[in-house]
């Protein structure tokens, strides 16, 4: 298991495209999905806590992107030919911090200084944190930003990819919806929106606040291919974002998660989307997360 | 204090006005036409708030150059100084039609906004994108591109840019200090009679507030072309604040404009009129021979970039003086007068504010018309002089 440092994972051109290689396997990556929730958790446990729900949801949608999908180099943050993350859903700050901080962009013990008055880890992600492509908190900036990476990347005529990842909740935002027209118009072929579909939102499910269903033929009206996954099982992840793009459209994963997931105690709760935890807290997720991970092995 | 009264004054005058130029307007005696050179010293002050109207009047009883069909009745007015050819957006258009297939990094984004329609842009033909009606994208979208190394010139009115799209381009955009230019048409009331939904009074304001933005507003069409060049190496966000009609060219003879940089169009040693915008310029210069009638000697500065802020040229210019009165197409609040303000603050300074009044502008009419309405004019440039100097009614300073 590499932690960071000199155990940093293979990066740049050595990362496949598209899963054919696997940099990590089965057993590995369900390890490092395991440990970016521990990560998660004890940021969560920080004087000023932190997005636990939505981030616990993310967990193996992020590890599927850098370890087996995206093309990039934690120790060349800005290598020109690298694919695009862009996570539009911010609150999903310490999922991405925890993600990066496995792939090696920065040590483990850089994020013991998360939301420390002075730390650059903020609870939303901004450039500033290597591997974070744009400042994302205020929901539906994402897709749109995602449209001007796949116009550049079309225009140098290269084949690199950009991914979005998106909450559900944040499917409320009109701007989104603007976006998915540009995307469909001009064929944005080699853009890919995640939906984390939790079905959970502040004040509970996201149909009782604003109705999203039928979600898969709302993104189909706009014009775009759309996939669906379990988004905690890593090998229908993979297999979703390693499709070869449609020429003809982009293309939407709604990847279906769970609120809180990895701990049962606070799964599919609307109230886990911010904990402040206790230390004791702290470590009883800790023991659930690591037993749950055993029992799933 | 001193700029709250000059607020209430700025409304006063708008609370009147309609009513007069419209009358004015649908009925111009013969008369009326030489009022605008008969502003006697002795009335003015007392008359400041009706003067403007006198003007207008006599613009279109006098206007006698032939309007094309395609032109806004504005651009033919009866001004000191000739119509220019064409509008600053215009300009814009046919200076990117230029650039574009000669600079490789740049990108066209545009939303649906019909001024590129039929434009040849030859090499760069597919770096111009129409995203269409979608100005949240069109920033975003920008961002993205500027990321990857592009320079994005973004194109939509003002209203659009600077109100609903605001908060992409806070965070997209200026958050990342990105090379985006924001060229925005329509700004103030330049769409006329296309009503406040059109109207961007506030542009300013929200945009110079934003960390990294460069703020430009150029003074004429030839400026346009000068400072948008400039604008594309300046290396982080530009707003291009541009109008929707041809304004008439400023007088040849200042420097050419350098981004950041105050124009000095007039020395003078009683007091300083620093002006932002076509119209406002122009209606600076001209209320500076109104009060040179009166022995008032009255520097003029264009200052077209209002954020950077010029400030050494304000200062350089008030070094003997304490009396500055700015003058803009903008609601008072919080745009280049409220710069100003800001900025000299800490001197023992009065700075008076010529802006449009704290209200939406409702009723049709050109953009010279609309600014005179508001009080944005020549006469009341002069008459909020003379009492700022204390020679209201006339008669020796």
């Amino acid at each position: 298991m590499s932690r960071g440092g000199a155990e940093r994972p293979r990066g740049g051109a050595e990362l496949s495209r598209g899963g054919a290689e696997l940099s990590r396997g089965g057993a590995e990556l369900l390890e490092t999905v395991t440990r970016i929730r521990e990560h998660i958790v004890t940021m969560c446990a920080s004087a000023e806590g932190g997005h636990l729900g939505g981030s616990m949801s993310l967990a193996e949608i992020l590890a599927v992107l850098y370890f087996r999908v995206l093309r990039h180099d934690p120790r060349f943050p800005g290598m020109p030919d690298r694919d695009i993350l862009l996570l539009s859903k911010g609150h999903g700050g310490i999922g991405l911090f925890a993600t990066l901080c496995e792939a090696g962009y920065f040590p483990a013990g850089e994020l013991a200084a998360y939301a420390r008055p002075g730390s650059r880890f903020t609870a939303h992600p901004h450039p500033g944190i290597p591997g974070v492509e744009m400042p994302s908190g205020s929901l539906g900036h994402g897709l749109a930003v995602g449209v001007g990476h796949a116009l550049a990347h079309r225009l140098e005529g290269s084949g690199r990819r950009c991914f979005v990842v998106m909450g559900d909740g944040e499917l409320q935002e009109g701007s989104v919806w603007e976006a998915a027209s540009v995307a469909s118009a001009h064929r944005l072929a080699r853009l890919t929106a995640i939906v984390d579909r939790n079905g959970l939102q502040i004040s509970g499910p996201t149909e009782s606040v604003g109705a999203l269903e039928p979600l898969a033929d709302r993104w189909r009206a706009f014009g775009w291919r759309v996939l669906e996954a379990d988004g905690h099982d890593t090998d229908a992840l993979t297999a979703a974002l390693s499709a070869a793009p449609d020429p003809e459209r982009p293309t939407v994963l709604i990847a279906h998660t769970v609120k809180g997931k990895g701990v049962a105690k606070i799964e599919g709760q609307a109230r886990s989307h911010f904990a402040r935890l206790g230390r004791r807290q702290q470590q009883q997720l800790l023991q659930a997360l690591r037993a749950d991970a055993e029992a799933r092995r | 204090m001193t700029t709250a009264t000059a607020s209430t004054a700025t409304t006063a005058t708008a609370t009147t006005a309609p009513h007069t130029a419209s009358t004015a307007t649908a009925a111009p005696p013969a008369s009326t036409a030489t009022a605008a050179t008969a502003t006697a010293p002795t009335h003015a002050a007392s008359t400041a708030t009706t003067a403007p109207h006198t003007a207008s009047t006599a613009t279109a009883a006098t206007a006698t150059t032939p309007t094309p069909a395609d032109r806004p009745a504005e651009a033919s007015g009866a001004h000191p100084v000739a119509p220019a050819e064409r509008s600053a957006r215009e300009v814009y258009r046919d200076t990117v039609a230029a650039l574009l297939p000669r600079e490789e990094r740049l990108v066209v984004l545009d939303t649906d906004t019909g001024l590129f329609a039929g434009v040849d842009f030859g090499a760069g033909a597919d770096r111009y994108l129409n995203l269409g009606i979608a100005e949240h994208t069109l920033m975003g979208a920008a961002a993205g591109l500027a990321r990857e190394g592009r320079i994005p010139l973004v194109h939509t009115m003002a209203a659009f840019a600077a109100s609903r799209a605001l908060e992409a381009v806070k965070l997209d955009i200026a958050l990342g200090d990105l090379p985006v230019l924001i060229a925005a048409t329509h700004a103030g009331v330049s769409a006329g009679h296309l009503g406040p939904t059109h109207h961007a009074l506030e542009d300013l304001a929200t945009m110079r507030v934003l960390p990294h933005m460069t703020v430009v507003v150029p003074g004429d069409p030839e400026q346009t072309a000068v400072l948008l060049r400039q604008a594309l190496t300046a290396g982080g966000p530009v707003y291009l604040r541009l109008g929707r009609s041809a304004t008439p060219a400023l007088p040849a003879g200042a420097e050419p404009p350098r981004l950041g940089k105050a124009q000095v169009l007039r020395r003078g040693t009683d007091l300083t009129l620093a002006a932002c915008g076509p119209y406002p310029v122009l209606a600076a210069l001209e209320a500076a021979e109104l009060l040179a009638a009166d022995g008032i000697s009255a520097n003029v500065l264009h200052l077209h970039t209002v954020k950077p802020l010029d400030t050494p040229a304000l200062l350089e210019a008030l070094a003997d003086q304490h009396t500055l009165i700015t003058v803009e197409e903008h609601w008072a609040a919080g745009g280049f007068g409220s710069a100003v303000a800001e900025e000299l603050a800490v001197l023992p300074v009065r700075v008076h504010r010529i802006a449009m009044p704290d209200a939406f502008v409702e009723v049709a009419g050109s953009q010279r018309h609309l600014l005179q309405q508001g009080g944005v004019s020549a006469q009341s440039i002069a008459a909020r002089a003379r009492r700022a100097l204390g020679t209201i009614g006339g008669g020796t300073r």
